[in-house]
């Protein structure tokens, strides 16, 4: 809702020097979003005087255009002597041609400055010094017609005259403040003149006069029929205005006003019913009398019922569709879009004023269905007083009689009746409980009487009924943002509850972050990604078609629809990183991201449950059951250098053996040893990817990604990801732990070197090792790995380092010895022989 | 072969000598290996002084004690000597090993390559711990919602405009009311519903809006959404856990306003600004110093508040005449451009590794 200064100022005496700023100011902490203040014709600067045409000679041009030489008398400060007029004046070149002899116009002088930053100054044109330009609108900002110049009135509304010298800047409404301000859902009766005066008089605590100063009368049925069929229009107020002249202009001051307000100004009958709906918030309707056929109908639509509305649109309406109708079938979209069969034409001369009233939630309905937001949808949707509907539709009916020369019939049509708002008691502290500051019962009483709402007071309750352009106020805390609006919000005091003692972070929060922590430390960068994901992401990745990670949950209105799914794995985002980067030049990469990958869920709807009291828990898990399944995951993929040549040496090449690491770390990080085993899984390369194993479960895969999904996604050779179920591996990771004391006894050093088949792994070897060796082991780790010379083909020489502690002694040789002989004997069982070269 | 041993001269000009050319080779010697040598020479076993003790039992009884005492102060001067030039000899050795083994410390080292966390996930754990700190926990749920916890609960009703496919994503298909969240807000709805009285939470996470990527919207981005239900709890204590929060992250001087404002979700409603870091309000109202950051305006909006709607509570079970609260949510990423500068939402997203980077690890 843009809204000038002085329209306000009509409605609310305002502080003299209060400038839009100011004001901006005072409605935005009452809780009204002014977006901006626009000081409006402020960039147009003087001297700007209105000029009389003394004289002028027309003058064809070679170019094809004739200009005219205009002398004109700008008052006795600005002419300069000329020897045909003893008072002086102007000569000045002027392109149009809309102008005779003692006509007023509007001259720039050499000094000002017009719309669009645009200095005048005397200059040579067409063999003429010319001394300053006669203005059309545009020039001044003030309007977009350039077919001439502007010829001022001999006689302003209030019988002054203007005169040569005078500013017509006040005529002209040259300039102004004007609030443009974002008016929310719960306070529709702002989106007008009345509602914006009526919050500033509050504010500012000075008068407003409500410009709807007629009660509604009770139903009458005198003027054009009316019936309404459907709840969801309460009231229909019509009046008829016949034999206005379809040919008079609308006056500079209300074009002005509607162009300030950021309307188009069309005809005078229309801009008389946008005006109108400006000033009071009520939209109006206006129909030319003599299309309309029988009376009009306000009903819902029937099943294939068409409309083409104003905008030239054949709309098929639905069965939720208000329309206002006639014998001919449907005129108009109520509250929304006016018919095409009905509208104003440039002939009509007898005039239907619709002032009506409807149920904002089918409205809402409509103009989202048709997706036709229009002035009148943006007002009913919020709810419009239903009060001002018969008010304004006099406004509109005088102004037709005042400025187009029509005549108001007195028979007019009252359809319905206002309704009765709703009577809401409330404890009279209610407002200094929830606002956390003290506003005496009275202050509250009248807070609300100023808001004008119907106040009684029955010893601690207040009874109250809002008035009729406050649908907002219904619930007894609606009552409290309006007290808490008034006071102000910047008079509370800032007090911190205080919770009770908490318990932190939780185990799985705690995991999170360990794993996070745990990924940056071993040199992994965190980068975030958009969830969605395309099917042709998981084929290129080589994902069969039974892979879980084809369970894709689709959106229906995706934001591209090239990645219309949910992502079910964040590695194809991850290698989309990986691209990005190394086109920027980050070549060296290892970036990791946590978050919820999704898979489709049962398929069965989530219900949509009642608000008026807590659902079931059998509801609720409804609702939990409907929902895709949403595990955690962890991703990482690596590539380039992990170390990069330099002068300590020759670098390292990122690939399988730090995601491992990795994997090893994040396990670490939440207390939980993981294995590796030997898995072939897409996209890994199907000889260097390990299944990730936590307590005997897996849960995911990490090594060398697949020669051909590196070329697919644009990958360096020999990038290594790994991806896990995050959730899978807190869960798994122990509570709590106990901690074994720490023996002071000596430790006793075994090396076992042993040859097994290519195909044992060492992995399988060591576990059989530490099984063999038994509780005495304290660690085991592979310290050699050799092929070639005597090991026979096939096989591999796998030499491990023992060592052996006792909790509560020194451990003999013997000891040592007979748990190394059974550790070998356990490995013999995978074919492992011990070494005897 | 005792027999051969030559008569000794012990006198005391001989045993003089012997002390002076054993300091004259220990003062010679500069290395541990010359002193070594010259060690054996001047007083090892084989040394002059070594035999000359050795020769005082050749000597007549009378004469003995004076020769013990001369070899004695002798041996004792040249082990003082030889101990003296030991620890020297050592001192410059090491001095000179020292010396020989500086490095460049200024030489590029790493242990592992720069891992970062995302600034994001810093934000979130650095206002999470503001919380903890407090006694609030932090609670989170699923990004794929039910459309009933995401909109009804919350008390936006089935026509309210932002459940439309032009604002909301929805999961195929419409019917299964299913949607990616569009705030945190059905957290605190779960919290209410299974939550023991009184709750003291915040909820950070993922949300989803059908909106434009640009410089300054993204259509996937970051909340923490904070909820109090406890008895007696009003829109002043909303007031001070927003003031503490902004203290906590923008520092002791931040100011902030609470400005009346629309929500489904809190009645009374009100949006909290802060005031702009960059004018601190002297770009209002003066054309000639615009502020970019906060639009002339002065103050730049940061989240959204209010008193829960009692007819929050009553869908989540909780009795409005005995308990009341409040709930605000802002955005991250917003929090991020105010709080470090961040210019453009889209780095964030894009995965840059120098973007994540930036702070070092560290929410300055």
């Amino acid at each position: 809702m843009r809204a000038p200064l002085h329209w306000l100022a009509e409605h609310v005496e305002l502080p003299a020097e209060l400038t839009g700023r100011e004001l901006g100011e005072v409605l935005i902490r009452a809780g009204l979003e002014v977006e901006t203040v626009d000081e409006v014709g402020a960039d147009v600067t003087g001297p700007i005087v209105v000029g009389q045409i003394l004289a002028f000679v027309a003058e064809p041009q070679a170019n094809g255009k004739t200009i005219r030489w205009v002398q004109v008398d700008v008052g006795a400060e600005h002419n300069q002597p000329h020897e045909d007029y003893p008072q002086g004046c102007r000569s000045v070149v002027c392109g149009a041609d809309n102008f005779a002899v003692g006509d007023l116009v509007v001259v720039a002088l050499p000094g000002s400055v017009l719309a669009g930053g645009f200095a005048i100054s005397a200059r040579k044109t067409y063999g003429h010094l010319s001394d300053g330009m006669i203005c059309a609108e545009d020039e001044l900002g003030i309007g977009t017609d350039h077919s001439g110049i502007i010829v001022l009135p001999t006689e302003l509304a209030d019988g002054s005259v203007l005169a040569p010298g005078d500013d017509p800047a006040e005529y002209l409404l040259l300039r102004d403040d004007v609030l443009d301000i974002d008016v929310s859902p719960d306070i529709g009766y702002c989106l007008s003149i009345r509602g914006l005066a009526r919050e500033t008089a509050q504010n500012l605590g000075c008068a407003f006069t409500d410009v709807v100063d007629r009660a509604t009368p009770a139903a009458k049925a005198d003027g054009y029929p009316v019936v309404l069929a459907d709840p969801a229009c309460p009231l229909f107020v019509a009046l008829s205005v016949s034999g206005i002249d379809p040919s008079q202009p609308t006056p500079r001051w209300l074009a002005r006003r509607l162009v300030m307000a950021g309307m188009r100004s069309i005809s005078l009958a229309v801009d008389i019913t946008n005006y109108v709906m400006l000033e009071t918030g009520q939209p109006l309707h206006a129909y030319d009398a003599s299309l309309l056929q029988g009376p009009i109908v306000v009903r819902k639509a029937k099943p294939g019922e068409t409309l083409v509305t104003l905008d030239d649109q054949k709309r098929t309406l639905d069965p939720d569709d208000l329309l206002i109708t006639d014998d001919t079938g449907p005129i108009g979209l109520a509250g929304v879009m006016g018919g095409e069969s009905t509208e104003l034409r440039e002939t009509s001369t007898d005039v239907l004023i619709e002032a009506a009233n409807f149920d904002p939630t089918t409205i809402s309905r409509t103009l989202r269905r048709h997706n036709l937001p229009s002035e009148a949808s943006k007002r009913f949707h919020r709810g419009v007083d239903p009060n001002a509907a018969y008010s304004a539709a006099h406004l509109a009916a005088r102004l037709l009689e005042e400025l187009a020369g029509g005549t108001l019939w007195s028979a007019e049509t009252v359809a319905g009746a206002v309704p009765q708002p709703p009577t809401q008691a409330i404890a009279s502290d209610l407002p200094t409980r929830i606002l956390g500051l003290e506003v005496p019962a009275d202050r509250v009483a009248e807070i609300l009487s100023a808001s004008g709402c119907q106040v009684s007071r029955a010893g601690d309750q207040l009874s109250l009924v809002p008035p009729t352009w406050r649908p907002d106020l219904r619930d007894p805390y609606d009552y409290v943002e309006e007290v808490g609006r008034k006071v102000g919000l910047d008079k509370l005091p800032s007090v911190l509850p205080a919770a009770p003692a908490g318990r932190g972070l939780t185990r799985e929060q705690r995991a999170h972050r360990a794993v996070g922590r745990a990924a940056v430390a071993a040199g992994f960068v965190e980068v975030l990604t958009f969830p969605f994901a395309a099917e042709e992401d998981l084929d290129r990745m080589a994902v069969s078609p039974e892979d879980p990670r084809r369970s894709l949950v689709r959106l229906a209105n995706p934001l591209a629809g090239t990645a219309p799914y949910l992502r079910t794995s964040i590695l194809p985002a991850l290698f989309a990183s990986v691209a990005r980067n190394t086109s920027r030049g980050n070549d060296d990469l290892a970036i990791f991201e946590t978050g919820s990958v999704f898979r489709a869920g049962s398929g069965q709807p989530a219900p949509l449950l009642a608000v008026t009291q807590r659902p079931s828990v059998e509801e609720l898990a409804a609702i939990e059951a409907a929902l895709p399944v949403q595990p955690r995951h962890f991703a990482a993929v690596l590539c380039g250098s992990w170390r990069r040549p330099g002068w300590a040496g020759a670098g390292e090449a990122a690939g399988w053996q730090q995601v491992f690491a990795l994997v090893d770390a994040l396990g670490a990080a939440v207390g939980v040893p993981v294995t590796r085993l030997a898995a072939a899984e897409a996209p890994w390369h199907p000889g260097r990817c390990a299944a990730v194993v936590v307590a005997g479960e897996v849960i995911g895969h990490a090594g060398e990604l697949h020669p051909s999904v590196v070329v697919e996604f644009g990958l360096p050779e020999r990038s290594a990801a790994v991806e896990i179920d995050l959730d899978r591996l807190v869960a798994l990771a122990p509570h709590g732990g106990t901690i074994a004391p720490v023996s002071g006894h000596p430790v006793a050093k075994e090396d076992v070197a042993v040859v097994v088949p290519d195909a044992v792994s060492v992995g399988e070897v060591q576990r059989a090792l530490a099984a063999g060796a038994g509780e005495l082991l304290e660690s085991i780790s592979l310290f050699d790995l050799y092929t070639g010379g005597q090991v026979p083909d096939g096989h591999r020489s796998l030499a491990f380092a023992l060592r052996f502690r006792a909790p509560d002694r020194t451990l003999t040789d013997a000891e040592t010895a007979a748990a190394r002989q059974r550790a070998v004997a356990a490995a013999a069982k995978l074919g492992a022989v011990l070494r005897d070269f | 072969m005792t027999g051969s041993t030559p008569k000794a001269d012990l006198s005391q000009e001989s045993i003089d000598a012997l002390v002076a050319a054993a300091l004259a080779g220990f003062a010679e010697a500069t290395t541990t290996a010359e002193l070594k040598q010259a060690r054996l020479a001047h007083s090892g076993d084989r040394s002059p002084l070594a035999l000359a003790n050795r020769a005082i039992g050749t000597l007549p009884g009378t004469e003995r004690k004076d020769a013990g005492q001369r070899i004695g102060t002798a041996r004792a001067q040249v082990a003082a000597a030889l101990a003296e030039r030991e620890a020297a000899v050592g001192a410059a050795e090491l001095a000179a090993r020292l010396a020989g083994e500086r490095i460049d410390v200024t030489l590029p080292v790493e242990l592992v390559p720069e891992g970062a966390p995302h600034p994001i996930t810093s934000l979130i754990e650095l206002m999470s711990d503001v919380f903890t700190s407090m006694g609030w926990e932090i609670a989170e749920g699923p990004e794929a919602e039910g459309e009933w916890l995401n909109f009804d609960a919350l008390n936006i009703g089935p026509d309210h405009p932002a459940r439309g496919t032009t604002d909301t994503l929805f999961v195929e298909p419409l019917e299964n009311h299913i949607v990616l969240r569009t705030h945190t807000s059905p957290v605190q709805a779960r919290s209410m519903l299974t939550r023991d009285l009184p709750i003291y939470i915040v909820c950070p996470g993922k949300v989803y809006r059908a909106d434009e990527f640009d410089a300054t919207h993204v259509p996937v981005f970051h909340q923490i959404e904070g909820l109090c239900i406890d008895k007696g709890i009003s829109l002043a204590n909303l007031k001070g856990t927003l003031d503490h929060l902004a203290k906590a992250m923008f520092g002791q001087d931040i100011e902030t306003r609470m400005r009346p404002h629309y929500f489904p979700f809190t009645e009374p409603s009100a949006e909290v600004d802060l005031k702009c870091f960059v004018c601190h309000g002297a770009s209002v109202g003066n054309p000639e110093a615009p502020c970019r950051t906060c639009k002339s305006q002065g103050w730049i909006e940061w989240g959204g508040c209010g008193v829960v709607n009692p007819r929050v509570l009553i869908a989540c079970g909780i009795d409005p005449e005995v308990y009341s609260g409040f709930a605000f949510g802002m955005g991250i990423e917003r929090t991020l451009m105010f709080r470090n500068n961040a210019a453009d939402m889209r780095d964030m997203v894009e995965g840059d590794v120098r973007f994540s980077r930036s702070l070092k690890g560290l929410a300055r």
